[in-house]
């Protein structure tokens, strides 16, 4: 599905990460790997550091100490805005949705949309095409996009193809309308019959949590997890990424008729190093073009990774400055999705400890 | 090649023993994580970028697997 926006641009965009930091030599010492090892493959695949929540943080703690601090700043208005999402796979609560729960905590106006999406690491994309969509309602002025999670609190830390690249943290943007901005191209695809590539088994209605989910069991690969952890096929992952990313944006640049050497940067999700290297090559991309340093700074943060991906690399730019971009995220669901606008000037583009 | 491969195979998990299986993927001697490790050494050893769609446990199953892989991404015999 294609998408074509005009008249709307992201005005701001704010990151918030806990302050918590795990090394990765210290994660694999538990799986008794030698530094030899765990240095070749720090060096593969850009793990070094992540950053996780403290037991008990939930999204909507980041999510309001991100926006008070935005407020304080009075780069934000409490009522300036007219809808709030929040894109996350780690909801507070099932019921009620975590954005109104943000809402609630900050009061905020009642005349507010308030919407929970569960999506993961396409959540981002997915987030702004949904911003769009609301934005071409007249009574909705500008929209308030959170999109992040703290999926570290279901990750074993027994199992070494997930724990070391997991990162927790939300990313905010501020969308609003101006009838002078460029236009904005997306598209989206999605295919559930492959859902359970990622997924955590446990924990929903269709198998509640219980002593017996929570028993770790080897799953052959000496990975120890239970079924209220995150299960990835990493391999099927990798392969999806490297069959559908790369003609999705071909498509996309084919959709707004651009010419790919106009793109300044791809500021796509970041798995890992190793992916988004494969990605560019098979995409004939130079990779100083697709940023790939947010996996060995923070971890992959789900729908959370493209605005620290902007947030750590551009923010010292898009303040004064605007470039073409091509954003893409690709995860649960399975859903790929991708977008080209022009970024900038930004009100806000700023990072937060937590 | 295949002795080359074995080498590079028992620097990826020293302990196992690939000799004696017939799917190194099925019988867990390599899981994604060390798919991973073996491309890039795999790369590095024979000057070569595997395409990232050879990423799937077929190629990773065998030393003949391996082999195939490695020709068919331009490695040289």
């Amino acid at each position: 599905m294609n998408f074509h926006f005009s008249g709307k641009l992201i005005a701001g965009i704010h990151v918030v990460l806990p302050s918590r930091e795990l090394r990765f030599v210290d994660d694999m010492t538990a799986f008794g790997f030698t530094s030899e090892r765990s240095r070749r493959v720090q060096e593969v695949m850009g793990y070094d550091k992540h950053r996780v929540v403290e037991p008990g943080v939930c999204v909507s703690d980041l999510a309001v100490a991100g926006l008070r601090q935005l407020f304080q700043q009075q780069l934000l208005q409490p009522d300036e805005f007219d809808a709030l999402l929040v894109l996350t796979q780690s909801p507070d609560h099932f019921i009620p949705p975590t954005s109104n729960i943000i809402q609630g905590q900050l009061n905020l106006k009642h005349d507010l949309l308030c919407m929970d999406i569960n999506q993961g690491c396409a959540a981002w994309l997915v987030g702004l095409i949904q911003a769009c969509l609301l934005l071409e309602q007249h009574a909705i002025r500008k929209v308030v996009l959170i999109a992040g999670d703290v999926i570290s609190r279901r990750v074993s830390p027994r199992d070494r193809n997930s724990f070391p690249l997991i990162g927790d943290g939300i990313g905010i943007a501020l969308l609003e309308k101006s009838p002078d901005a460029s236009p904005i191209h997306a598209n989206l695809r999605m295919d559930g019959s492959r859902a359970s590539a990622l997924m955590i088994p446990a924990g929903g209605f269709r198998m509640p949590s219980s002593p017996e989910t929570a028993i770790e069991r080897d799953a052959g690969d000496s990975n120890l997890r239970s079924l209220d952890h995150l299960h990835m096929d990493g391999t099927a992952v990798f392969n999806f990424v490297q069959r559908e990313v790369p003609p999705m944006i071909e498509e996309l640049l084919r959709f707004a008729n651009t010419p790919e050497h106009t793109i300044d940067y791809y500021l796509f999700h970041q798995p890992n190093r190793f992916m988004l290297e494969k990605l560019a090559a098979k995409m004939k991309v130079d990779p100083a073009r697709m940023p790939s340093n947010v996996v060995e700074n923070f971890g992959n943060s789900s729908g959370a990774s493209i605005p620290v991906n902007i947030a750590l690399n551009l923010a010292h730019v898009l303040p004064t400055q605007d470039l073409r971009v091509c954003l893409a995220g690709f995860g649960s669901g399975l859903t790929w999705s991708s977008m080209l606008l022009n970024l900038g000037p930004l009100r806000f583009c700023s990072m937060q400890s937590l | 090649m295949q002795d080359q491969i074995l080498q590079i195979l028992s620097r990826i998990r020293a302990d196992a023993d690939y000799r004696n299986s017939s799917d190194f993927v099925e019988d867990g001697l390599l899981d994604s994580f060390d798919m991973v490790m073996l491309t890039s050494e795999l790369e590095k050893t024979f000057s070569i970028t595997i395409d990232g769609l050879d990423f799937v446990p077929e190629n990773f199953a065998s030393i003949d697997g391996i082999r195939k892989l490695l020709v068919k991404n331009g490695a040289t015999l």
